[in-house]
């Protein structure tokens, strides 16, 4: 049965969030607000220096402060967790150093964790760590990555000799004699700066190691509470199945509450330490310093055409500044890899060669951040195809039509290694120039700069890679479950209570999840419950990252549904004494497909299921909690493609960018419910123009951090950000009965090509080009006079 | 044993969410920490503590404040509203009812801020247009959505408004 067949009424449908009532009357439940009894809370003494020896620390007049309980140094901590090696096993070279805990000889970043004050209150635990002593003695930093490359350089850590983390080429067709026998070279220099998630809400955990037991419980605000239940046990040697880890509420993720942080992972030795609860959650100037950061590439990269228009070949050179160590499971080669290997990927072209290198710096650590490395393909890709669509003299949209890959090549494999199945890039162009009247645009963009008024039209192709399968983090060596699963049972008043293994931090995936099983049992979504989050209640699962809740936990949602139904209906027969397959279900009732007449509410098969066995045959295998599981096992991937387009104007003077328009088309297959995926789009949206207008950690030669407040850290708020237009294509992925895929980094990925694509055209008639994000204003101003 | 700045106590007589409250309150709190850990009013979230991020928001004798950058003592002689109050009160309903009805946010946490200076905006009668929307939410941050919902729920609100105070004219 394909969904399709079923009663199909919840999926499709514009159904509002269950949970919102609840979170906007102020009875959210998120990490701050819980209180455990005897709880004790932390605070993180951080390194200052980005690089120092580390000489003494004095904890004496901390420890007599008011309300502390404890204060433990590198001493206490370390030994009492394994080392984590950031390291891809699949990726041949990669390498880092072993990250401890907290600094005992030598901190590599500022904000390194060095000790942990523990009090009664959070107050407290700060007053007190202001009274930590330690004397430093700075080492030369190196914060720029081709700084740190360079035969001078400090080395950050002197096992490696070097401070190269990764190098990695790859090479397709004859990417030599193509560029040699181009009619048309375009090549350019990008600069992406390093920036966060900025959650509104901040990192946070509450540990309760409970001595009696042996056994930790950790209420995470976190992505993935399977992953850390994991961590734990492997670092800290306490059996998993003696480990549960749930999620509260969270308040936004995007990737950095997927991440391992050392300061959490104390936080749970603390409270082993202590036999009491220990509650931790960073403030936000903390998390500036603390939080796992993103992007920080250079990217050179050139096209090579014929005259006709016909793309040749390309070329991607990047290097990436990723923190002083890999980022524990995720590493810190993501980034790069994703953007070499998705560059490029819409368009048809046989040549290609790249190269991604990642650097040491004594920077905070790099690690997942929606989008990963592919809004730096998509931007680097669309800025080129644009330019060159421009030097060819055809418009970029014709462009594009011409050199997509054709509906008749697919299935293919791209230069970069990129499988394209059900990819529909001709499609969402189609429906977005229509959807922004694009002719009418760039006449009303030519009129105006007739006037002195510079406009500027960006259109950006993409693709996303989403719900990765076992085959990409499998042969990493990480623990990383890319399965997930739904435990369904009928409750016996006939509703259906449904445990998931995936978290939600705003998305609505739990709501999403409720479509699919009241569709597949055939209830009403009234009819379902579902709790998610939970290390200890449901089937093992991978959790919220990768855009993958909806398409891999959906799909175990469906599964178990059709299960559940089939064990519903079995029961029905043996008590109706009406033949299984003449019955089905449809509004909580079982109802006999001949007649169309009800023969037995759910409420009653419940009833006689869980109290009136005696009623049944004595061999009846009566199942009436069941469990799903799914991975793809052979998927890399589900890709997920689109088009957006910015319209922006730059004024001259001040080098202000206003969004004047955004319109985004998307593709991500079977959309389970529209309501929640435009958001989701317009999200991810805003955060890829805040990324390309905005946003910027911004750091001194010697790498310490200069905007660590919201005030200097800038992020889109509503008056910058334009009206969002959107429209959907739906292309099923056909390997799953759900048919879905992901939707969560699309709409940050195209936004960034958009708008660095609507920029430079705007700046075209000046002869000027800006290839530095952040485009603040200084920059455009600058790149005004500089005109290149 | 050291001594910290403000641990002292201040006496505060004030109005909480419609009912009289008399406390001691630490000199140093603000009025977040107060709300949420001495009153157990949870809904005020904070997202910054340094007044930029708007999660906090409170009424203050009817007016939008920040709650980290106000201190508890001086709230007194002040009612303080906050979003559990608001939300009993029914005040906050129809703004409620748009945002859900629109998706106007995924995390929540900004939520309660978000629709605190949302009602004042409302409860002022203007009618205003969608960039002038934009411009008055403008402190108050939210990383999930793309704000665009959020301003369809306060124009809807706005238009209901005004077509009822339009019908009770007529």
């Amino acid at each position: 049965m394909s969904v399709n067949e079923a009663s199909s009424t919840s999926i499709g449908a514009r159904i509002p969030r269950r949970e919102l009532k609840r979170l906007l009357s102020g009875q959210g439940r998120y990490i701050d607000d819980i209180e455990l009894p005897r709880m004790l809370h932390a605070c993180v003494v951080r390194s200052p220096h980005p690089h120092a020896k580390l000489v003494s620390v004095d904890i004496a007049a901390a420890r007599c402060a008011p309300g502390v309980a404890a204060v433990f140094t590198a001493a206490d901590i370390n030994p009492r967790c394994e080392p984590f090696v950031g390291v891809a096993l699949h990726r041949p070279g990669h390498r880092s150093a072993p990250q401890r805990l907290l600094v005992a000889e030598r901190a590599v970043w500022q904000g390194q964790p060095v000790a942990v004050v523990v009090a009664e209150s959070r107050a407290e635990a700060e007053d007190a760590a202001e009274l930590v002593a330690i004397e430093w003695e700075p080492l030369p930093a190196v914060a720029d990555q081709l700084q740190a490359i360079a035969p001078d350089a400090p080395i950050i850590h002197a096992e490696l000799d070097d401070n190269v983390a990764f190098d990695f080429s790859l090479e397709k067709g004859e990417p030599a004699e193509a560029f040699a026998d181009a009619d048309i070279i375009i090549e350019e220099e990008l600069r992406f700066e390093r920036q966060m998630a900025v959650t509104l809400e901040t990192r946070g955990l509450i540990a309760d190691f409970n001595p009696g037991d042996g056994f930790l419980t950790v209420i995470h605000a976190h992505q993935s509470p399977f992953q850390m239940q994991e961590v734990f046990s492997r670092h800290l040697k306490i059996p998993e199945h003696k480990i549960r880890v749930t999620a509260p509420d969270v308040g936004g993720g995007f990737g950095m509450k997927l991440n391992v942080y050392s300061d959490e992972i104390a936080t749970v030795i603390a409270s082993m330490l202590l036999g009491r609860p220990v509650k931790f959650c960073v403030d936000r100037l903390e998390s500036f310093v603390s939080d796992s950061q993103a992007r920080d590439h250079r990217i050179k990269c050139r096209i090579s055409l014929k005259k006709t228009g016909e793309i040749t070949a390309m070329e991607m050179d990047d290097i990436s500044a990723v923190g002083a160590y890999g980022m524990p499971l995720r590493f810190n080669v993501a980034e790069g890899m994703m953007a070499i290997t998705l560059a490029g990927a819409p368009y048809r072209f046989e040549n290609y060669q790249a190269r991604t290198r990642s650097v040491y710096v004594n920077k905070n650590l790099i690690g997942m951040y929606r989008g990963v490395g592919m809004p730096l393909a998509c931007v680097a890709t669309e800025l080129l195809t644009d330019l060159a669509a421009e030097k060819v003299g055809i418009d970029t949209v014709e462009f594009k039509r011409r050199n997509y890959w054709p509906k008749a090549s697919l299935p293919c494999l791209t230069p970069g290694g990129q499988k394209l199945e059900s990819v529909s890039f001709h499609e969402c162009l189609e429906k977005l120039v229509r959807l922004m009247d694009y002719d009418a645009l760039r006449k009303e963009q030519a009129q105006l700069r007739v006037r002195g008024t510079y406009r500027g039209i960006g259109i950006a192709t993409f693709c996303e890679q989403t719900a990765y399968g076992p085959p990409y983090y499998g042969p990493s060596g990480a623990s990383i479950s890319t399965q997930d699963g739904c435990t369904l049972r009928l409750e016996p008043s006939g509703s259906v209570r449904c445990i998931t293994s995936l978290t939600d931090q705003g998305q609505g995936t739990l709501t999403s999840v409720a479509q699919i099983v009241a569709d597949s049992v055939g209830l009403s979504i009234e009819q379902v419950s579902v709790t998610g989050g939970d290390s200890a209640i449901s089937p093992y699962g991978g959790g919220a990252w990768a855009s993958r809740g909806t398409a891999i936990g959906g799909e175990a949602a469906l599964r178990a549904g059709m299960m559940l139904k089939q064990n519903i209906l079995a029961l029905a027969s043996a008590i109706t004494q009406t033949p299984a397959d003449a019955l089905t279900i449809a509004g909580g009732e079982v109802i006999n497909t001949r007649t169309g007449q009800a023969v037995i509410s759910l409420a009653d098969v419940g009833r006689i299921g869980y109290f009136r066995q005696d009623t049944l045959p004595a061999d009846f295998d009566l199942q009436l909690s069941v469990s799903a599981s799914f991975v793809a096992n052979d998927k890399m991937y589900y890709m997920a493609n689109g088009v957006q387009a910015s319209y922006v104007e730059v004024d001259c003077e001040t080098g202000f960018i206003k969004m004047l328009g955004q319109w985004a088309v998307d593709d991500c297959g079977r959309v389970i419910n529209p309501l929640l995926v435009d958001e989701q789009v317009r999200g991810g949206i805003v955060q890829g123009i805040g990324a390309v207008l905005f946003e910027e950690c911004i750091y001194s030669d010697d790498a310490n951090l200069l905007n660590g407040t919201m005030a200097d850290y800038l992020v889109p708020m509503a008056s910058e950000m334009p009206d969002i237009v959107l429209d959907h294509v739906e292309t099923p992925e056909a390997s799953t009965r759900l048919g879905a895929k992901g939707i969560g980094e699309g709409g940050l990925i195209g936004a960034m090509g958009s708008v660095w694509v609507a920029v430079n055209d705007a700046l075209k008639p000046l002869g000027a080009k800006i290839r530095h994000q952040p485009f603040t204003p200084e920059r455009i101003l600058d790149a005004l006079v500089r005109k290149t | 044993m050291t001594n910290f700045l403000g641990e002292e106590d201040v006496a505060i007589e004030a109005t909480l969410n419609g009912k009289p409250l008399k406390r001691r309150v630490k000199a140093r709190r603000h009025l977040a920490d107060f709300l949420r850990q001495d009153m157990e009013l949870t809904g005020t979230h904070l997202g910054c503590e340094h007044g930029i991020c708007g999660a906090c928001t409170v009424m203050i004798d009817g007016r939008t404040a920040r709650g980290c950058l106000t201190l508890a003592a001086q709230i007194s002689g002040k009612s303080v509203e906050t979003i559990e109050g608001l939300s009993e009160s029914g005040k906050l309903s129809q703004l409620q009812s748009e945002f859900i009805a629109r998706n106007a946010a995924q995390c929540g946490f900004c939520s309660s801020g978000m629709l605190l200076t949302a009602y004042e905006l409302v409860a002022s009668g203007r009618n205003m247009s969608r960039a002038e929307i934009r411009e008055f939410i403008s402190g108050n941050m939210c990383r999930c959505t793309g704000y665009h919902a959020i301003v369809d729920a306060v124009e809807a609100v706005i238009a209901k408004n005004a077509k009822t105070s339009a019908g009770g004219k007529a």
